[in-house]
């Protein structure tokens, strides 16, 4: 979130006299008041209005957990500005509470200072019963330290519906709309897409349609009339000066499909996607199903082991084999990794990781399935890990494991996160044609220079074996999970074979190192007192703090890793040049650990594990701790 | 045996089909005899070596892939279906043969074994069963017998067995055969699995000689073979044993307790048995309803019913998964610009208030 909130006491409402450089809403309701629905919209309007912005969905596990339930609340926040946005912000300045439960869980998040908008017609005696609220806090003053401003919102929808003639749960249906169009008031917004889509959306019910645009309407004008009493003021913020070109919104999920797509389509093959359903990874199924004219067939498996088995059927029948699970699946799938390393055979892993262990948190964000992605397999089983910082990064980090697993024949595993897949963020549309193809090349012809059976395990200098497709007059061979000879591939356990095909699996995966850019730092420079290190999701809040830290003029630097394995070949002797270091990351310590491993550096922690992404604020203070 | 464009016969011979590799099974293994089977079949039906794959998982039975020459896939434990079904559709001209056995495919592997058969993959799946763990020395199987006396199961075995070509028919399979390790039959079998388009599934009576010798010796051996195995040939009567080896019988069926019974068949004037008069049934591979019948038969008062017992194609996977792919991709062309660039929009540079 922008520099200009940085005192947590002078928050930037609506209703302030000069308009901030952002805004932090979060709408919050019951999982079926179509909150993500509500959020989707308005940052699709914030996107056209030319805002930067960042979202953070926040949805419990359950499809329809109990109505005004704490643990049924669904929330969505949207952090966006005239300026550049990197998080989904720390605090809102305005929580839009669907009900009780809404209202008590999110409410501590809010500014003091900041706005509530509740409706009171949902702070019914039952209501707020389910929230464990012994008293209406919307009268009895525990609200103080906040504006407030409470209104039927229900009761206004229902008004705003009546001429269409709908049951009353259809017709409270429509409270979202009603919401959204109140919000594009504040925030100055064209209504003109949103009626579009609605029309779309309802193209085969046009009375839903229209009953859906009225209460939008009927929200919009309600600002209007209410600006002249209360807290509620419009407010409009300028479009963030950005590059010119076209652009879009993206979310991690998306971004990981259309670069798998491009990765193939770089490497010439067509690709086989094998996946089975899971929170938060099946969206990357449901995009790629989408897309079959781009070569990919699409492939639901019986289990997480049958979609990784068949993505390694079909890349050893020459297509590139994709998997994509969370956590728990890429557990399943660990022997099937196994395969994948000794029979050297390209393969993407997408991991979507969530909270774990176990089942843990399914739709709660995670970084804690590091150790599984570097170490987590029987042997001495090395492949490389790919981790993608943000939505919009995640395009370029699938087509970099595409390259890295045809060009080194071996899986690949990207790590995204719940917070990843599920935000959205504006992402200007790259050239397809900017990115350098790498053609896949499958062996022709006998490869063995004294006649005789093909060599399947015959390594290049970088120490790959060629890819040979079965239906190739001639090359006949056989390969296999089984330890193997070298060149031939043969059955062959004897000590010095399992001795040079460790080594040789090894030194090719430490060989991707050479093929990958030198780290950079993203803020600052080599040999500060400190560097904050950073991996995956966590850019957004780390590059804020370091930002904020470094106006206030402290000596920190930020670097932020991508190849996760091998590490880059620098980093070892840039982490060296700083004083100390700092590494945050949503799970108990990992990172620091590979990094400890790798370099011997006295690298820190700096740990989360709620399953929410860090704020800036909380980083910003360990900044200033490790300084102090 | 992919019949969606015919593929050119190769001629080959036996000696064709043989690899280099030291074969390391137990001397007197029934794993041999299959081996010899298979090599041998493979030239009649005029299989292109280039053009096959063996896909195995683990155990003895899935070792077999280094001892084809052809391409091999010797995958992990339980998992050959799912490598089998990537590898089909990303190419389904291979000819794809899975070896397994019944540890392998019913036990670890028995979901994916389920779910090939159910999605009709077209492929031949020979499933070993010699009714107890081999390569981990001798643990009891799901196939094993009650009362199966093994390192895991000094006691006896107490869990009631699998049926592996029960499983298959209960999973959808469209085609079920049985056979035994040195049976004569077996190629012809393997021929008929072959020329089924769609999952084939076959198993095969396999003696482990070491940890479970002559398990099947009560219907596979020679001597009273006639009166021990009912072979099952499509149009024809379930007819076994002869006026030598003690009374030529016959399977029909019980209408009042719809179940299978086994008749006396008396020869006519003519000396051929009456079959009609005892109430022999025809065989009919495409009757489903007395497949499940004959593969639940329990031996001893019932032969051992080998051979092909139901094959009735359907469509498959691979052809409706690629039609449907081809479909999406009708007049659709591949463009990734426009891909990276759908939805709405917005340019920079342009009027705000004018998203493109």
């Amino acid at each position: 979130m922008a520099t200009v909130l940085a005192e947590p006491n002078s928050p930037a409402r609506p209703g302030d006299a000069a308009a901030p450089e952002a805004v932090v809403v979060r709408f919050a309701g019951d999982s079926g008041d179509g909150m993500q629905l509500t959020g989707g919209q308005f940052t699709l309007s914030t996107a056209l209005a030319g805002n930067d912005l960042a979202t953070f969905p926040d949805f419990p596990a359950e499809i329809r957990a109990p109505q005004g339930t704490l643990f049924g609340v669904s929330a969505f926040q949207i952090n966006f500005g005239s300026t550049t946005i990197e998080t989904a912000g720390d605090a809102p300045d305005v929580l839009v509470a669907m009900n009780p439960a809404a209202l008590k869980t999110n409410v501590q998040a809010l500014k003091p200072g900041g706005l509530i908008i509740a409706d009171a017609g949902e702070f019914t005696k039952r209501n707020l019963e389910k929230a464990k609220y012994e008293v209406n806090p919307l009268e009895d003053g525990s609200l103080a330290k906040w504006d407030l401003l409470a209104f039927d919102i229900s009761a206004l929808t229902l008004e705003s519906v009546k001429p269409f003639g709908l049951g009353n749960k259809e017709a409270l249906r429509c409270k979202n709309m009603w919401t959204l169009g109140l919000a594009l008031w504040m925030f100055d917004r064209d209504r003109a897409p949103l009626v579009e889509w609605l029309k779309d959306k309802f193209r085969k019910n046009p009375v839903l349609a229209e009953a859906n645009i009225a209460a939008l309407n009927a929200g919009h004008a309600y600002g209007e009339t209410a600006e002249l009493a209360g807290p509620l003021k419009k407010l409009h913020l300028d479009p963030v000066p950005t590059p010119e070109g076209l652009y879009r919104t993206v979310t991690g999920a998306e971004a990981v499909s259309l670069g798998l797509v491009a990765g193939a389509q770089l490497a010439e093959l067509p690709m086989f996607f094998g996946g089975y359903p899971i929170t938060p990874a099946s969206a990357i199924l449901h995009n790629l199903a989408k897309l079959k004219e781009f070569g990919v067939t699409t492939f639901q498996a019986e289990d997480e082991i049958a979609a990784i088995c068949s993505a390694i059927g079909a890349s050893y029948a020459g297509q590139l084999g994709v998997t994509s699970s969370s956590g728990p699946g890429i557990a399943l799938k660990g022997e099937a990794m196994g395969l994948a390393i000794m029979t050297e055979l390209p393969l993407v892993i997408v991991n979507s990781q969530r909270g774990g262990p176990s089942t843990g948190l399914p739709t709660k964000t995670e970084q804690s399935d590091l150790y599984q992605a570097v170490y987590g397999r029987n042997g001495d089983a090395p492949l490389p890990v790919i981790a993608a910082r943000s939505p919009a990064d995640a395009f370029e980090c699938a087509i970099e494991a595409c390259r890295i697993a045809v060009q080194y024949m071996t899986p690949v595993m990207l790590l995204t996160d719940g917070y990843i897949a599920n935000a959205a963020e504006p992402w200007k549309v790259p050239d397809a044609a900017a990115f350098k193809p790498f053609p896949a090349q499958f062996l022709a012809a006998n490869n063995n220079p004294a006649g005789g059976k093909v060599l399947p395990y015959k390594r290049d200098a970088r120490g790959v074996r060629p890819w040979i497709k079965p239906g190739t007059p001639g090359l006949m061979h056989r390969i296999g999970g089984i330890e193997k000879a070298p060149d031939t591939g043969d059955l062959d356990y004897s000590p010095a074979t399992h001795q040079l095909q460790t080594d040789a699996r090894k030194a090719k995966v430490d060989g991707v190192a050479q093929g990958i850019p030198a780290q950079e730092v993203i803020l600052g420079e080599a040999g500060s007192k400190l560097v904050v290190v950073g991996w995956g999701s966590t850019y957004g809040p780390i590059i804020q703090a370091v930002r904020r830290a470094r106006a206030k003029g402290l000596d920190v630097s930020h670097v932020h890793v991508r190849h996760i394995w091998p590490l880059p070949a620098n980093l070892g002797d840039l982490l060296k040049s700083y004083d100390r270091i700092l590494v945050p990351e949503m799970n108990t310590g990992q990172f620091k650990t590979v990094l400890r491993d790798q370099f011997l550096v006295d690298a820190r922690p700096l740990t989360k594990t709620s399953g929410q992404p860090f704020t800036i604020a909380e980083i910003e203070a360990a900044i200033e701790e490790a300084l102090a | 045996m992919n019949d969606m464009t015919p593929i050119a016969k190769v001629q080959t011979t036996l000696k064709d089909w043989e690899t280099d590799q030291e074969v390391r099974w137990c001397p007197g293994c029934g794993d041999y005899a299959i081996l010899k089977a298979v090599q041998r079949t493979l030239p009649e039906i005029g299989a292109d070596p280039s053009n096959t794959v063996f896909v195995s998982g683990i155990g003895c039975s899935s070792r077999f892939p280094y001892y084809i020459e052809s391409y091999g896939f010797h995958t992990i434990h339980g998992r050959a279906p799912a490598v089998a079904t990537g590898i089909k559709l990303a190419n389904p001209e291979l000819d794809v043969w899975l070896v397994t056995g019944d540890g392998d495919g019913m036990s670890i592997g028995g979901n994916h074994t389920m779910h090939l058969l159910r999605r009709n993959l077209n492929c031949q799946i020979m499933l070993f069963n010699n009714e107890i763990y081999g390569l981990t020395k001798g643990q009891y199987s799901p196939t094993s017998r009650e009362g199966t006396s093994s390192p895991s199961t000094p006691m006896g075995s107490v869990d009631h067995p699998a049926s592996p070509c029960a499983f298959a028919l209960g999973s959808g399979a469209r085609f079920i055969a049985r056979g035994f390790d040195v049976s004569k039959e077996l190629p012809g079998v393997l021929k008929a699995a072959h020329a089924h388009k769609g999952a084939a599934f076959i198993e095969i009576f396999q003696n482990c000689i070491v940890y479970n010798k002559d398990r099947f010796e009560d219907f596979a051996a020679p001597k009273g073979a006639e009166q021990s195995q009912l072979w099952l040939k499509d149009g024809e009567p379930m007819l076994f044993g002869s006026e030598k080896s003690g009374g030529i019988k016959g399977i029909a069926l019980d209408v009042a307790a719809l179940t299978l019974k086994v008749v006396d068949v008396a020869v006519g004037a003519d000396g051929t048995p009456d079959w009609q008069a005892a109430g022999v049934i025809v065989h009919n591979v495409r009757n489903k309803a007395v497949a499940h019948m004959l593969v639940e038969m329990p031996f001893g008062p019932f032969p051992m019913a080998l051979g092909v017992i139901f094959d009735d194609p359907r469509p498959t996977y691979e052809d409706a998964v690629l039609g449907q792919d081809s479909r999406a991709r009708e007049g659709k062309a591949a463009d990734l610009g426009k891909l990276l660039a759908k939805g709405q929009t917005w340019t920079v540079g342009a009027p705000v208030s004018d998203p493109a």
